[in-house]
């Protein structure tokens, strides 16, 4: 399905416009609507339109060129988000490895063996589906009672930990799907060859695999961003946009933009994570010749 | 038919026997070495943890279990309504696309913060509403697809019978689309509930689960913490299964898509 | 020509059945796919199994491949069992569909079998090369499968088929999903390769011109269990001298007539030609 460059140049320019239509229905609702939210029953169904809760898209883009705090010498704010935003980034990287390395190897027993898949596979989906990212705040606790040698067992791993956690059931799922992708006639014609379970992974197994496995590693990245963002706050590491999210709000009376920069470091985060699986499809894009075009 | 019968027990016993042996090997473990309770308490004295504070498990699942069901209605509702508007009028699809794709791939419960300040950090609503954009963004995507999936031979025919837009929409589309939507809104069920969990740890009122897990945590009461995760696990199940029996409901005559 | 006792056969299939488990619960079952089938290829004959869906002829196939094993009986690959026939690699295979893999250039999807048995890349390179040029592909080295069409594909399929120099080729329908002018082409070419080669093939088919004009013999087998139920001697000179012209030769015609006859069931003594086992 390639686009021909008008059709291109469209749907990037409605795209923009999608993003801009947002905008202006933030700005609209916070001319328009009430200071104190509409409240319905004792709920508030629509948000407050104070400069606090509802700052103007300009306060909170400018705010990010200001200094972090008053005092002479801090950073500027956007500096700061970067910096935090870089932080998170690492650690969800390395959560996003272990996790796909374990997904991967798990994947790979439950295809060797078929009673590993009907032990491990219903655990798999049970994992994803309860939420045990709850254990959380109490993952730091085990840890650090964690002694390697010499090295401790650091927050950060914790939170890593975390990220791996929901960064590897995509990827043990989609990696399963993948590797079990090969048509019968492939299998078939291995077989033929008198090859054995090793060289049939090697040279049928694994480069099937590769369009199932790429929107898994996607979906990772996107979890591995969550689950480190999440596990930051609830652990309580700070250095990262997670812990930056919760300081900020606490702190933002007076300072209605303040609040957004951590976010709009988390988008970043989540575009650039989304950035690099897509440049690894490219790289893999060979092997991708199979894949029916959505 | 001895051979059937011996893979369906293959797939039932294997992953029953796995879990007990995994919480056998847990509580052996940690009577065997004595582990402590702060590092990890044994699946026993969790259990009986759990039957001891049930009232107050229970008040915090409600509370939790309440956030997620209506952020998981509010947004199955908004991304169903979305989808078809979009199937309906292509411009909306293609204004939508970048704000659903990076809805996506960003962290959601980021805007919990600031959904505190618009909405009152006293309610639940910033929570409701964060687990409500988490479900839209599987159930848009996933009904579009669904609307978009009509076999051209079911729409050969339709146009051959010359039925009307809106014939072929009632016979052949929304029927189609089912399959997908119910499809959608199992991974969103799952979603909607760790959304309205992890909400609680940027703020809010303390009442769900995850603001007892942490309380319990700090006073060091490890185990009533891993009884609230319990609390945390069993309420996720009921919303994967409830969602579950009505997927498998929708699509008992279709291949799942 | 066709039976020579000296030499080994390449395929001997003695007293060969094959059942299947069906259904399950109540309505489980078992279906005989081949019963008692005789059959012996000599070397560089060209034989094609025919009969409607079901007669088991693609089984018949799988089993001289090993890629099922009999019930029954006894399947001999130039003198050994089928499982080492498959382990010495004796045999090359292509099926209906050509199940060329997508990420692999032409070149190296014929290379394939013989990178799996540790060749050299530049003997396979020379040999990919010797292939293509025989199927007529050699611009399309480095194309990608998903860029040629469907009757390129099958003879690139047919090109890995050979890539080993095997004595005998098993071919499941391979031209079955092309367009009937794609597929006489294709005949053509399948001919010209096999009087190169000189390798016996096993050639499954549902078209009666196709086997005829392709065979030696013709093995017609009905279904409910797969039996063979005729044999018919195609009396139309060595498969690698044959050409388009001979589809409009009378000879070719009486051939098809008593394929026809056999496999509608006419008794098969009232044929001439065919000969009963």
């Amino acid at each position: 399905m390639r686009a021909r460059p008008g059709v291109r140049a469209r749907s990037a320019l409605l795209g923009v416009a999608g993003v801009a239509l947002l905008a202006l229905v933030w700005e609209l609702y916070k001319a328009v609507g009430p200071a104190t939210g509409v409240v319905v029953g004792g709920v508030t169904v629509l948000p407050r339109t104070s400069d606090l809760a509802m700052p103007h898209l300009v306060t909170m883009f400018a705010r990010l060129g200001d200094p972090v705090i008053s005092t002479p010498g801090s950073p500027m704010l956007w500096s700061a988000v970067v910096g935090a935003a870089g932080f998170t980034l690492g650690i969800a990287a390395v959560g996003w490895i272990v996790g796909v390395v374990v997904g991967f190897l798990l994947a790979l027993v439950m295809q060797r063996f078929r009673t590993a898949e009907s032990a491990l596979l219903p655990w798999i989906v049970l994992s994803q589906t309860v939420p045990l990212i709850a254990l959380a705040p109490l993952v730091a606790g085990i840890g650090s009672q964690v002694r390697f040698g010499e090295a401790r067992w650091q927050d950060w791993m914790s939170v890593a930990l975390i990220a791996s956690y929901l960064a590897f059931f995509p990827v043990s799922i989609g990696a399963l799907r993948g590797l079990e992708s090969p048509d019968a006639a492939h299998v078939e014609l291995m077989h033929t060859y008198s090859v054995g379970w090793w060289k049939t992974l090697i040279h049928l197994r694994l480069p099937a695999s590769i369009p199932y496995l790429l929107p898994a590693l996607r979906l990772a990245a996107a979890s591995a961003v969550v689950g480190t963002v999440v596990a930051e706050v609830s652990i309580g590491l700070s250095g990262g946009v997670g812990r930056m999210m919760v300081e900020y709000a606490s702190a933002s009376s007076g300072n209605p933009g303040k609040p957004w920069a951590p976010i709009f470091g988390a988008i970043i985060i989540g575009l650039v994570s989304a950035g690099f699986v897509a440049v690894l499809g490219l790289a893999l894009a060979r092997y991708r010749r199979g894949e029916v075009n959505a | 038919m001895r051979g059937v019968s011996r893979r369906s027990t293959t797939t039932v016993i294997a992953p029953i026997a796995f879990g007990l042996l995994a919480l056998v090997l847990w509580q052996v473990i940690v009577v065997g070495f004595d582990v402590k309770p702060y590092v990890l308490p044994s699946p026993l004295n969790i259990g009986g943890q759990f039957t001891r504070a049930l009232g107050t498990i229970w008040s915090g699942t409600r509370v939790t279990g309440a956030n997620a069901l209506v952020g998981l209605l509010l947004g199955a509702v908004v991304g169903i309504v979305a989808a078809i508007l979009s199937a309906l009028v292509r411009v909306l699809d293609q204004l939508s696309i970048p704000v659903v794709t990076a809805a996506s791939v960003v962290p959601i419960v980021a805007l919990a913060p600031v959904l505190y300040t618009m909405f009152g950090a006293g309610a639940e609503t910033a929570r409701q509403l964060v687990a409500a954009i988490a479900v839209f963004v599987p159930v848009y995507v996933n009904t579009l697809r669904g609307l978009r999936q009509v076999r051209p031979v079911h729409r050969d025919l339709m146009r051959a019978y010359a039925a009307t837009p809106w014939q072929l929409t009632r016979t052949v589309t929304l029927p189609g689309a089912l399959p997908f939507v119910f499809t959608g809104l199992r991974i969103a069920s799952s979603i909607a509930v760790i959304s309205a969990l992890i909400a609680e740890y940027f703020g809010g009122p303390v009442d769900g689960l995850a603001s007892s897990i942490t309380s319990a945590a700090s006073y060091s009461n490890y185990t009533l913490a891993y009884a609230f995760v319990l609390g945390a696990i069993l309420l996720g199940l009921v919303f994967y299964c409830v969602t579950l029996a009505l997927e498998k409901l929708a699509t008992r005559h279709r291949p799942t898509p | 020509m066709t039976t020579e006792p000296l030499a080994k056969p390449a395929v001997l299939v003695e007293g060969v059945g094959k059942t299947f488990d069906v259904g399950r619960g109540r309505s489980a079952g078992t279906v005989v796919a081949l019963d008692d089938i005789q059959l012996s290829v000599a070397t560089g004959e060209f034989v094609s199994l025919i009969g409607p869906s079901g007669c088991g002829k693609s089984t018949l196939l799988r089993l001289i491949a090993d890629l099922d094993q009999p019930s029954v009986g006894d399947i001999r690959v130039f003198g050994k069992t089928a499982r080492q026939a498959r382990i010495d690699q004796d045999y090359g295979i292509a099926f209906q569909q050509a199940g060329l893999l997508p990420w692999r250039s032409v070149a190296a999807n014929i290379e394939l079998p013989l990178e799996l048995h540790g060749i050299g890349r530049e003997a396979r390179q020379k040999r990919s090369a010797e292939l293509l040029a025989l199927v007529g592909l050699s611009d399309f080295a480095d194309r990608f499968p998903d860029q040629l069409s469907g009757g390129m594909q099958q003879r690139v399929a047919i090109a890995r088929s050979l890539a080993e120099s095997p004595e005998l080729l098993l071919m499941d329908e391979p031209f079955g999903a092309l367009d009937e002018m794609t597929r006489e082409r294709m005949q053509g070419e399948l001919v010209r390769i096999c009087g190169e080669t000189g390798a016996a093939v096993v050639f499954v088919t549902h078209s009666i011109p196709e086997a005829v004009f392709l065979s030696d013999r013709v093995v017609v087998m009905s279904p409910r269990p797969g039996r063979i139920v005729g044999i018919v001697d195609v009396a139309l000179g060595r498969t690698g001298d044959r050409d388009d012209d001979l589809r409009e030769a009378s000879t070719f015609f009486a051939s098809v007539k008593a394929v026809r006859e056999a496999l509608h069931g006419i008794p098969a003594a009232a044929i001439t030609g065919v000969e009963t086992r």
